[in-house]
């Protein structure tokens, strides 16, 4: 592996609860390349929505070194921060996050807005994503009127309009059915061999089976399939 | 594009508002009712103040009057209860004081007050004068000319009539028409000859008076040197910040000179009764100063207690929208777009109630505008000027933004993990 595109070191992170702190990340250390795809795995509280949100720069961290494509995460103000999330990542939620008064096509353009890209732009765009990911015909569809799986479609659509390094995912499978499940894990699959890297989190076996590299975490700390 | 200039930014705000109508609607309604209310104290106000000032039209505001009477103490030598008699010596010790501007006596006539032409007879108001009156009065002449100093020193028997008099004792001919100067009526049966015909703001009343040079009324009637009043302006025809003080300099010099010529005691405020219309008016004025700021204060009271609703509004709305802000974070956001997309939301909601406030609002004014009677002596020309319209504006669009501030703030404040995860 040649420079890591996600470069973690000794990252601790502490949370404070009712005075008393909870270290929920501890020295951890960890490196995920370009095209990779990585499942963090690990029970309930052992910190595997923390490093994702550390990693998505949705959350801060107290100490260590985080690198993003080679640039420093440590202490970025907010408007570097935005434009990094806008620019490096895509997320991928349980519950979808869709805005309910917005259709497909305008939910999937969402993140174009920060980038101060045109509408007429945006529309393509978020068009030709929905398209890719098999929901061409339900453009105009309100979140109300898509089932669970077209929902998850178009939350991943949105996610890779921007056309980011990493694609992050938070329990992506977590509220749909099996045979739904499959088709978006399915579709993951195909951007993973896009060449998009690819960080889960999942409590399911066979959806960490089908990365090529699982991370198994405990109490903050990295227990299997770290460097 | 994104921020204060993008359109998109603008169809979100309006989207959102929309989402709930019921609450915008009810929202909305309470900012265009204070903006309404604002409108039309600041109006009613306007009317109330044009309606003092039209009251006020008939005499110079700058005027002083005065008129005798009875001495309510004892002063050198001279008992209590003595009539004072204003005269000729009066109206020169006025003139000669350094703030008194135009300066008349007047002398009414004695018993027979009926006017003639040919044969139309009837009772007028006889005021004898000097030149000064019309300033003092607001004469207009609509034809010929007021007395003038020549036909005092001359004694000449001339009149100015008031246009009342005209139309009764000419009926056929308009009482602006030229041909009137010259005409001969009879004053309480002696001849006398019209030199000009005159209008007065102070209505028919005011246009139903004969004025005779005071000379000529005094050797005609017996009025010898005496006269009934004496009026004096002070100072420039509207009052500036010097007129209240000259009206005091002038009043004490008057009462104590003329207390002196006619041996009373100055402090004897019923042998020279005294009527200020320079107080008098400044204190009108005062009272609609502190009327107009009351206005304000209450007018911008409603505003603000409408705006506090819609900073609670606001405050729900981002409180319901946690996650979508959260989420907008993820996407890119920064904290700066937060901010300015609820307060987008604010302005919108404000702006859109606030002027339909302020369009009702000033077109009830102009209805009632239009549709009040000339005669209504307490509201008079209602209107509110740019300036005040300039203003409102102004306030709506700001305390839109304040009301939008603590919500904007709150939602930026919100970190992004901690807003994905708000049920």
């Amino acid at each position: 592996m040649t420079t890591p595109l996600i470069h973690l070191r000794a990252l601790d992170k502490t949370y404070r609860t009712g005075g008393r702190p909870l270290h929920v990340l501890r020295s951890l250390d960890l490196d995920i390349g370009a095209g990779e795809s990585v499942a963090i795995v690990g029970s309930s509280g052992s910190g595997k929505s923390t490093l994702l949100n550390v990693i998505g720069l949705l959350d801060e961290f107290d100490s260590g070194t985080y690198l993003l494509d080679g640039r420093d995460a440590q202490g970025l103000d907010d408007a570097t921060a935005a434009r990094m999330r806008n620019e490096l990542l895509g997320f991928v939620f349980q519950s979808f996050h869709l805005l309910p008064d917005k259709d497909a096509v305008d939910n999937v353009a969402l993140p174009l807005v920060y980038r101060d890209t045109p509408r007429r732009e945006r529309m393509d765009r978020a068009r030709q994503m929905l398209a890719r990911v098999g929901l061409g015909d339900r453009l105009d569809h309100l979140p109300s009127q898509l089932s669970g799986g077209q929902k998850q479609r178009v939350a991943i659509a949105r996610a890779l309009v921007t056309e980011p390094r990493v694609l992050l995912a938070d329990e992506p499978t977590g509220a749909l059915d099996s045979s739904t499940s499959r088709e978006i894990l399915a579709l993951l699959d195909e951007i993973v061999a896009d060449g998009k890297t690819l960080v889960l989190v999942t409590h399911e076996a066979e959806v960490a089976a089908r990365m090529q590299r699982t991370i198994r975490l405990h109490d903050g700390s990295i227990v299997d399939g770290g460097d | 594009m994104r921020g204060w200039r993008s359109f998109d930014g603008w169809v979100d705000a309006l989207s959102q508002v929309m989402a709930r109508p019921l609450r915008a609607g009810l929202t909305g309604f309470s900012v265009a009712w204070g903006v309404f209310m604002l409108v039309l104290l600041l109006a009613a106000g306007d009317g109330l103040e044009n309606a003092m000032r039209w009251n006020y039209r008939d005499d110079a505001i700058n005027s002083i009057w005065l008129q005798s009477g009875r001495t309510t103490q004892a002063h050198a030598g001279h008992p209590k209860g003595r009539r004072i008699s204003l005269d000729d010596g009066d109206v020169e010790l006025v003139e000669a004081l350094p703030e008194s501007g135009h300066v008349t006596g007047r002398y009414i006539p004695p018993g027979d007050t009926r006017i003639a032409h040919g044969s139309r007879v009837s009772t007028f108001d006889i005021r004898s004068t000097h030149p000064d009156h019309k300033h003092l009065e607001g004469t207009q002449l609509i034809t010929g000319r007021f007395i003038s100093e020549r036909d005092l020193e001359q004694r000449r028997k001339v009149a100015v009539i008031g246009r009342r008099v005209a139309t009764f004792l000419f009926p056929d001919t308009r009482p602006e028409a030229p041909e009137l100067v010259g005409a001969e009526v009879r004053v309480a049966g002696i001849v006398f000859t019209v030199v000009g015909v005159f209008a007065d703001e102070g209505g028919e009343r005011e246009e139903s008076i004969v004025y005779l040079p005071i000379t000529t009324a005094k050797a005609a009637f017996g009025g010898r040197d005496h006269i009934d009043q004496l009026m004096f302006t002070v100072g420039p025809p509207e009052l500036d910040a010097a007129s209240l003080a000259a009206a005091d300099r002038a009043i004490a010099s008057v009462r104590t000179g003329i207390a002196a010529r006619h041996g009373f005691s100055p402090t004897d405020r019923a042998a020279l009764r005294v009527r200020d219309r320079v107080h008098a008016y400044a204190d009108v004025q005062a009272v609609f100063v502190w009327l107009r700021r009351f206005t304000w204060m209450v007018g911008l009271g409603t505003v603000l207690a409408a705006m506090v609703g819609v900073g609670n509004t606001l405050l729900i709305s981002v409180k319901e929208r946690t996650r979508e802000l959260g989420l907008r974070r993820a996407l890119g956001a920064r904290r700066s777009d937060l901010v300015g997309m609820v307060l987008q939301e604010a302005l919108l909601l404000v702006s859109v109630a606030g002027w339909g406030g302020l369009v009702a609002g000033v077109g009830l004014v102009e209805l009632v505008r239009r549709n009040l009677s000339e005669d209504n002596g307490y509201l008079r020309d209602p209107d509110i000027d740019l300036l005040s319209v300039g203003v409102a504006v102004v306030a709506i669009v700001v305390s839109g933004v304040l009301a939008g501030v603590v919500p904007a703030w709150r939602a930026a404040a919100i970190p992004p993990v901690v807003a994905l995860q708000d049920e």
